[in-house]
């Protein structure tokens, strides 16, 4: 037989047991030939366009899950940022279109839809600020649409009036959707540097370099990692390394092979394989159990920093060379609610928000599904951003911040958010002020790229 | 990166090579309840290997799929009941999965 019955077992093994599976793919959709200055025109071409290109995307998706025997999670959908071709709508509150992706979304079968996004790393335009302005009002009347908005570069700086503002929407959409904990939060995330081409949610969008329609597929198996590491004996950190290496080369290979798949059955191009260790509740599938499994007591305490550079190196390295189409985001995920071992690891009282900022600075993506008091002025949401970002733009790297400030909630409570989403403990904020930094707005200028120490 | 996987008229496609894995309690007439439902779908099997692995039996077929327009879906509905009925977990998987898992 080609390939050994042990290896075939490992396989199987990783599906039953330990939760491989591809996350989601995701098609991107451009959105650049649905302009219209009349937002009900431009509303029936975005619905026309995306149920058109992905009448079969559930159906293709489902097929190719039972040809491979690799379960399929999500089927996703991202589109051009809004706020771009939206732009030369007058209307000034962009709800409608937010409804018109979710109708979209909801015809075509699909869990998620992204793009409802702007960039404004370096300035907003008219219809930036109406699509910003429309964010909370959008996530509170829609379920599957999800929003993003890029604030700063490494080669912009930080736009610190948007950051002011994403403080203020951040706010206002907890307070409309407070009778679910603030779930339209979970919907909306602020980048530094956002891919093009992230298949992952909250934040994906198709990026305006992006060809006409592609498929990018995010592939996770936190538990396959968790269990490769708890089965070496008294390993060095260089036996991890090589280990998570080993592993990642093989989830990113499977990835591959169904996004080309489904690419092909489609019509439509494969664009990025996104090897990122996304958890989920279930116990085991989580990247705070793989820190531990390297001889953490507690995920939080000293030492995470260094075990979590070596988890999201060894990922990158195993998916680069597995696939030379890997991109997105690409690397571990570090969102509390969602994790099962970094909700104990908080309610434990080993993982702080300050310890969480310092993993994101070696880690993809950033402050992930926080539940923070529902009483934390907007001014300290917008500080914790600018620091996120700060640490994204400084280090060339994407971050990212979704947090939660749940109404009615302060610290200790626990907010059930459920699914993928899991549950979070609320967690305390520093209590001094950052209200006069946040006010005076302007730009945080771009960094020097060189005297690099 | 070439997949075994094979057009027809541009449209259909044969998926050709299969591993099928039963997983279980040993039982009298496993195997021959098994590979009588991929008789009838005129499945060809091209190796097959049973053991018992961590006291649960094992049995690995790799089969071979020449009809042009084959139902899969059904087949692996098939397999399934009948994995079912002996109280085993049978899949069935393209090759793809563990070629390019496990081979470079």
């Amino acid at each position: 037989m080609l390939i050994h019955p042990e290896e075939i077992l490992e396989t199987i093994k990783m599906v039953t047991n330990e939760n491989l599976d591809i996350r989601t793919v995701t098609m991107g959709i451009s959105m650049r030939d649905c302009c219209h200055p009349d937002i009900d025109t431009f509303n029936e071409n975005i619905y026309e366009k995306i149920t058109t290109c992905a009448k079969d995307l559930v159906k293709t998706t489902d097929d190719v899950q039972s040809l491979y025997g690799i379960p399929i999670i999500n089927k996703r959908i991202s589109v051009t940022p809004i706020a771009i071709v939206a732009e030369s709508c007058k209307e000034p509150d962009l709800t409608s279109v937010a409804r018109t992706l979710d109708r979209a979304a909801h015809d075509v079968g699909i869990d998620f839809i992204g793009g409802f996004s702007a960039l404004v790393q370096k300035g907003m335009t008219p219809g930036d600020l109406r699509l910003i302005n429309s964010v909370p009002q959008a996530l509170a009347s829609t379920k599957k649409v999800c929003s993003s908005i890029n604030v700063a570069t490494t080669k912009a700086g930080i736009n610190m009036d948007a950051v002011a503002l994403m403080g203020r929407v951040i706010k206002e959409t907890a307070h409309l959707t407070r009778d679910q904990g603030g779930i339209g939060c979970a919907k909306f995330v602020v980048f530094a540097n956002a891919p093009d081409d992230n298949p992952f949610m909250a934040g994906a969008f198709h990026g305006i370099g992006e060809p006409e329609c592609t498929i990018n597929v995010g592939v996770s198996g936190p538990g396959v990692v968790n269990s490769a590491v708890r089965a070496l004996e008294n390993p060095s950190l260089g036996d991890i390394s090589e280990c998570i290496k080993k592993t990642a080369f093989k989830i990113t290979r499977v990835g591959e092979v169904i996004g080309k798949e489904v690419a092909r059955r489609l019509n439509a191009k494969f664009g990025v394989l996104d090897l990122s260790l996304a958890p989920t509740p279930a116990i085991g599938d989580s990247v705070a159990a793989i820190l531990e499994a390297m001889g953490l007591e507690s995920c939080g305490t000293h030492g995470t920093t260094a075990a979590l550079a070596l988890l999201n190196d060894a990922v990158k390295k195993g998916g680069s060379m597995a696939s030379s189409s890997v991109g997105g985001l690409s690397g571990a995920f570090i969102p509390v609610s969602e994790d099962a071992g970094m909700i104990d690891a908080v309610l434990r009282g080993s993982l702080s928000l300050d310890k969480l900022e310092a993993m994101t600075s070696v880690c993809s993506v950033g402050l992930d599904m926080i539940a923070i008091p529902g009483d934390t002025p907007a001014s300290t949401i917008s500080a914790i951003i600018a620091d996120e970002m700060a640490i994204g733009m400084i280090n060339k790297k994407t971050t990212a911040v979704r947090l939660i400030p749940v109404p009615g909630k302060t610290v200790g409570d626990m907010v059930e958010f459920g699914g993928l989403l899991g549950r979070a403990p609320v967690m305390p904020v520093n209590r001094y002020s950052s209200e006069k930094f946040i006010a005076r707005g302007g730009r945080i200028p771009a960094p020097i790229q060189a005297l690099t120490n | 990166m070439q997949t075994s996987l094979t057009f027809l008229k541009g449209k259909i496609m044969v998926p050709s090579r299969f591993v099928i894995t039963v997983i279980g309690i040993d039982k009298v007439g496993i195997v021959a309840g098994i590979t009588r439902v991929m008789a009838d779908f005129n499945v060809n099997i091209v190796d097959i290997s049973q053991t018992i692995m961590q006291s649960l039996f094992t049995m690995i077929m790799l089969a071979e799929i020449k009809e042009d327009n084959f139902d899969l879906s059904s087949f692996q509905k098939a397999m399934a009941a009948k994995g079912h009925e002996f109280g085993v977990e049978v899949k069935v998987q393209h090759e793809d999965t563990f070629r390019f898992m496990h081979r470079i």
